[in-house]
């Protein structure tokens, strides 16, 4: 019993940040129909700002996070926009999938030239200390994982459904000719997608790099999951990426411990391709319409 | 093709002839295997160019192939199979799968296929990984034999490198005629607009599996030709990151064009090599060349080329992104 306590924990805040990159992941398709293929590459590199900060320029570890977020939202929210989907998309999704792959591609390979191919340490937010719950040892790492992605995904949903920004979002997203007909600067919300979606990814990477350590291929596996969660959750919904997410990492913690290390990685991925084949549109999704 | 250009065509055409068949002279024996390691890569990139380029059909699973087909060919060559009874083997078992993976690209499309295909890569990956007695697991399967041809060994390299030269030569031609012949042109049809071809009377269903079971079969020759010119099989070449270079090999030479994976694998295969002493920049400056083609031309470097040899005006996808940009244009001022 504690055992599977101390599983269901740490798959929940493993999940809850594979949930983080998936909802920014959905974020971006819905305003923009853009498919990020660095998503997972957007995880690996704000902790590598934040380890240039400390290193190269003798910061401490939080005004380095400071700094390492700033960068990010510039750098994967801004730049991102500007100078890699703007000018694709209007190509159409499979050249922006296929930019992307490209980007993808840029950052692993500066990451392993300019900082190095070995995994880093990276420190952790809280210390690694156990609390015991009703004669269960509970990590408090996994716990604060779990509560600050609560918060975050509770603060974003508060931001999308009752702010005034937040709504002109959902109605770009969902409408964008009409959005902009009732005089919604659209493209200038597009944009704040772009850069929420830096903000997530960036928490996510400075709570999941201290469990799995600063590695240049660590995008590989984070954007397969991202992708994973989104498309299970339902590919249209924040609430859909939020609870494909928390599933996928419960699954995933159980499945490695109950039933094979080697095929962790299968449950998964049968997972996604059973959903997309039975129902597309994930568990919790709409249907899109399609146009011809 | 228009009759303008096909002098020039042809002379740049003959010139590359003579150049593959000249090139084991000039060359040690590393780079004749770069060189047919480029043959091979083609012809895995010629299936893809079929599924994605031709009948539109996304796919993330080329590296899985060409891993079947290697595994298929290494495991049984190296138990005493000759050469051509595997080969033939590779080919038609991934000719089987890829007809299987086309089922689920009758439900879904685009990004959803993606993530199907590659899912299927990964699975893939991980039996080759995982499956010790079939695959030997990491250590993979060592002294896989090359064939010999009507008595004639294969086991040099300049030998080799003409026997896949020599594939290669069969597999273009085949896929010249296919592309010409009403399969091709329904191909076309179903990327350009599958519900009208389907009013057209395209059995699109049939058409759908078929491009995927096709491309999938190259990849399996691919793969049988990679085992014996490697002599090595393990399971990390056949991951997720071919097949998304495979990918860009199409995209990058120009989807669509009947010689896009000839240069596309050109760029990704023999590229590197060359420029081996840019160490990791290399890499860095093949993602900013994939980018920046995406931004100008999504065709490709075919397509430029196109665009540079055209006048003005000439190609609907051209005078298409010109009006967009004009409009554009028009709503910046």
């Amino acid at each position: 019993m504690a055992d599977i306590l101390q599983l269901l924990l740490a798959g929940l805040a493993t999940g809850a940040i594979y949930a983080l990159v998936a909802i920014g992941f959905t974020l971006l398709w819905q305003t923009s129909q853009t498919i990020n293929f660095a998503q997972g590459e957007f995880v690996m590199l704000p902790a590598f700002f934040v380890l240039i900060g400390m290193s190269y320029f003798g910061m401490s570890f939080w005004p380095a996070v400071a700094v390492g977020a700033v960068v990010s939202v510039v750098v994967l929210g801004f730049l991102f926009k500007r100078l890699i989907v703007d000018p694709v998309i209007r190509h159409g999704v499979l050249p922006l999938v296929i930019a992307t792959i490209g980007l993808a591609i840029f950052f692993k390979e500066a990451v392993r030239e300019f900082y190095g191919a070995d995994a880093q340490p990276f420190p952790p937010v809280v210390a690694a200390i156990d609390v015991t719950v009703f004669g269960v040892a509970l990590a408090v790492q996994s716990l604060v994982v779990l509560a600050i992605s609560i918060v975050a995904v509770a603060a974003l949903q508060l931001f999308l459904n009752h702010t005034l920004t937040g709504r002109c979002m959902q109605a770009s997203a969902q409408n964008p000719t009409v959005a902009r007909l009732l005089g919604i600067p659209v493209e200038r919300m597009i944009l704040y997608t772009f850069l929420i979606n830096a903000a997530l990814v960036t928490l996510a990477s400075i709570l999941i790099t201290p469990i799995y350590l600063a590695k240049f291929t660590n995008g590989e596996w984070l954007g397969l999951y991202a992708f994973i969660a989104a498309i299970v959750g339902g590919f249209n919904q924040v609430r859909g990426a939020l609870v494909g997410g928390l599933l996928l990492g419960v699954i995933d913690n159980f499945a490695a411990a109950y039933l094979s290390s080697q095929y962790r990685m299968a449950i998964p991925l049968l997972i996604l391709i059973v959903v997309i084949l039975v129902r597309p549109q994930g568990l919790l999704g709409r249907v899109e319409e399609r146009t011809v | 093709m228009r009759p303008a250009r096909r002098p020039l065509m042809g002379i740049a055409l003959a010139l590359v002839f003579a150049f593959l068949l000249a090139a084991p002279f000039g060359f040690k024996p590393y780079g004749i295997f770069i060189l047919s390691m480029w043959a091979v890569m083609t012809i895995a990139a010629i299936g893809l160019n079929l599924t994605l380029g031709y009948a539109g059909q996304v796919s993330l699973a080329q590296a899985a192939f060409v891993g079947i087909g290697a595994y298929i060919t290494a495991y049984l060559t190296t138990r005493g199979w000759p050469f051509w009874s595997t080969y033939l083997l590779a080919g038609v078992s991934c000719f089987a799968i890829g007809w299987l993976l086309g089922y689920p690209a009758l439900r879904v499309q685009h990004h959803y296929l993606a993530f199907v295909t590659l899912a299927f890569n990964t699975l893939i990956y991980l039996i080759f990984r995982n499956e010790e007695w079939l695959t030997g697991g990491i250590y993979g399967i060592s002294n896989v034999p090359r064939p010999d041809v009507a008595g004639w060994s294969m086991n040099g390299p300049r030998q080799f490198y003409y026997f896949c030269l020599a594939h290669l030569a069969l597999v273009s031609l085949a896929t010249w005629w296919l592309i010409r012949s009403p399969w091709g042109r329904a191909f076309v049809a179903l990327r350009e607009n599958p519900v009208r071809a389907l009013s057209l009377g395209v059995d699109t269903r049939r058409y759908t599996l078929m491009a995927f079971a096709l491309g999938a079969g190259l990849g399996g020759i691919s793969g049988a030709l990679y085992a014996p010119l490697v002599q090595f099989v393990d399971p990390t070449p056949f991951a997720l990151g071919l097949s998304l270079n495979l990918l860009l090999m199409v995209v990058v030479g120009g989807s669509g064009y009947f010689f896009g994976p000839f240069l596309g694998a050109m760029v990704a295969v023999l590229l590197p090599e060359w420029l081996r002493f840019t160490e990791g920049f290399y890499l860095m400056g093949y993602a900013l060349l994939v980018m920046a083609l995406m931004v100008l031309c999504p065709a490709g470097l075919l397509g430029l080329l196109d665009r540079w040899t055209k006048p003005a005006g000439k190609s609907a996808e051209i005078s298409a992104t010109r009006s967009e940009a004009a409009v554009q244009g028009e709503g910046a001022r």
